[in-house]
């Protein structure tokens, strides 16, 4: 297996609470790697330290390595910009602009990182919305609010937005969280697609979408990594008594 | 129906909050019934457009005053729209240390400042500056009211744009300056400009700080550094005169700046209505 993440002795703090510990893990490139755990785990905070997210928030901070293809993506002279437009994220709740037409939305990075022809852009609006199995439901209705659409297609929309800037890596936080069981199995049949093109790391709450989508499942507690496998190891055979635990539904 | 103690207070409150609505209408359709009563009359195409007559003389205008009114808060707008927007983002976006809550504090009390106060700003640093009342030093003036007020609400209106949206635009690489100008001002932009108008509506109607700034002037403006005529102060000028005649122009300029700033609040309503697409 060869890994697109490596992630060496990593801390994280909010202030002066530590909510990370020593994290050690690797992502495997072009798969699925399902990171699970109970509320407060710091399973949302370690994917946001993937793409350098967690520093946006006030007194949030982070160290150790995370090297994707052998570059530590926290070393002085990286520009975290850089990096989020390598690795997207999907967020729990979909938040497309709320001032943006859904075509906007769709190309609202390239267009922002200064892409101005209509016809390229057009072009990557019909290829992501497809990626992102929404096309058919919104290509008559590209002008319409972004906010106008449902619940699982705003979260769609939010996905194809961030395929439209070519990311390597797409983190999920918890993406299905919000979501109706038909949109929730969309959108885990979608990942399932994305992984034959992109790496992805997805968190989540529910062991049963681990299960069924993840190739190697991460458990996290209290801010350390329990034990972490692949999928099929972790949910039948877990080496340890808290994964156990957690997984038959003893705690959580 | 069971006639029990919490029916009764239900009632005696509602209904004493409904007389409170009523106490505080009274003064508000009390006056715009007596300066509508008072002022319609006079009120013709040359009210609005001729310059005022002298005592004794019929006839005539205050369309150099209407004129000056909207020099002095356009001038106040070139001034303080940017200070205040611009620091109302500051606040809102990159506020969230010492300094930005020391001035959030002093925007605060700059609201509640009694407008004579930025008039003597102005006084002192423009008008005895220049031994001139003028335009600019009445411009100042209604900027210095001006500033916090658009301060605070394009700060307001920015936080409440929901911090997910941000996130979102710096998880697609899109730089902070980017995101605060295309994401988050967009987003806010109906508040921003709420808050502008509302500041506008507030100051056109300002005298005090006006009388020893833009001073007053019987002619049509002539400059920014001459003194020049405003409504409020015009109209506070006719409505101490011994004159009848003057009396009645005072209510008709008095009507007229109440309609200016109901338009502009009319124009509030109208851009907080718009929703996008809908």
């Amino acid at each position: 297996m060869q890994n697109k993440i490596t992630v060496k002795n990593l801390n994280a703090w909010f202030g002066a609470k530590q909510v990370l510990y020593d994290i050690d893990i690797g992502v495997e490139k072009n798969g699925i790697t399902a990171i699970i755990g109970p509320s407060g785990c710091g399973k949302s905070t370690f994917i946001r330290c993937l793409n350098r997210m967690h520093e946006v928030v006030p007194y949030a901070k982070a160290s150790g390595k995370v090297l994707v293809d052998d570059e530590d993506i926290y070393d002085s002279d990286i520009d975290p910009v850089d990096i989020r437009r390598r690795i997207g994220m999907v967020f729990q709740k979909p938040n497309p602009f709320p001032t943006m037409s859904i075509r906007d939305n769709v190309v609202a990075g390239l267009k922002l990182g200064g892409v101005k022809d209509k016809k390229i852009l057009d072009n990557i609006t019909e290829e992501t919305l497809k990626k992102a199995a929404l096309w058919d439901e919104v290509k008559n209705d590209l002008n319409k609010s972004g906010v106008s659409l449902s619940g699982g297609q705003q979260q769609r929309l939010c996905i194809a937005r961030a395929l439209a800037v070519e990311p390597e890596i797409i983190l999920f936080d918890e993406p299905c969280s919000a979501l109706d069981p038909i949109s929730t199995s969309k959108i885990e049949d979608l990942m399932i697609k994305l992984k034959e093109k992109y790496t992805l790391v997805i968190v989540t709450h529910n062991m049963q979408q681990a299960a069924r989508v993840s190739d190697h499942t991460a458990f996290f507690l209290y801010g350390k990594l329990i034990e972490f496998g692949e999928t099929g190891q972790i949910f039948r055979k877990p080496k340890e008594k808290s994964t156990e635990d957690y997984i038959i539904g003893r705690f959580g | 129906m069971k006639w029990n103690k919490r029916k009764l207070n239900d009632m005696i409150m509602s209904f004493l909050t409904a007389a409170c609505v009523v106490i505080a209408i009274i003064p508000l359709v009390s006056i715009l019934y007596t300066v509508t009563i008072n002022g319609i009359s006079a009120i013709n195409l040359d009210f609005l457009t001729q310059l005022p007559k002298p005592v004794g003389e019929p006839g005539g205008g205050l369309g150099n005053a209407i004129q000056g009114t909207f020099i002095v808060v356009g001038i106040a707008c070139v001034i303080g729209l940017p200070i205040g927007i611009l620091s109302g983002v500051y606040l809102s976006e990159y506020g969230e240390n010492r300094f930005g809550r020391f001035v959030s504090f002093v925007a605060d009390v700059l609201t509640g400042t009694p407008s004579i106060v930025a008039g003597m700003f102005a006084y002192t640093f423009i008008v005895l500056y220049f031994k001139s009342f003028s335009a600019i030093a009445g411009g100042v003036a209604l900027s210095v009211l001006m500033i916090p007020i658009v301060t605070r609400t394009t700060e307001e209106s920015l936080k409440l744009v929901p911090g997910s949206i941000k996130e979102a635009s710096l998880a697609l690489g899109i730089p902070k300056w980017k995101t605060t100008i295309y994401i988050v001002i967009s987003a806010g932009k109906s508040g921003i400009i709420t808050g502008a108008l509302l500041a506008i509506a507030r100051i056109s109607g300002e005298t005090a700080p006006l009388l020893f700034t833009s001073f007053g002037n019987m002619f049509w403006a002539n400059g920014l550094e001459k003194p020049i005529s405003t409504m409020p102060v015009q109209i506070y000028t006719y409505a101490i005169a011994p004159y009848p005649d003057w009396h009645a122009k005072a209510w008709a300029g008095a009507l007229v700046l109440i309609i200016l700033i109901l338009v502009l609040n009319i124009g509030v309503r109208f851009v907080t209505r718009r929703k996008y697409g809908m």
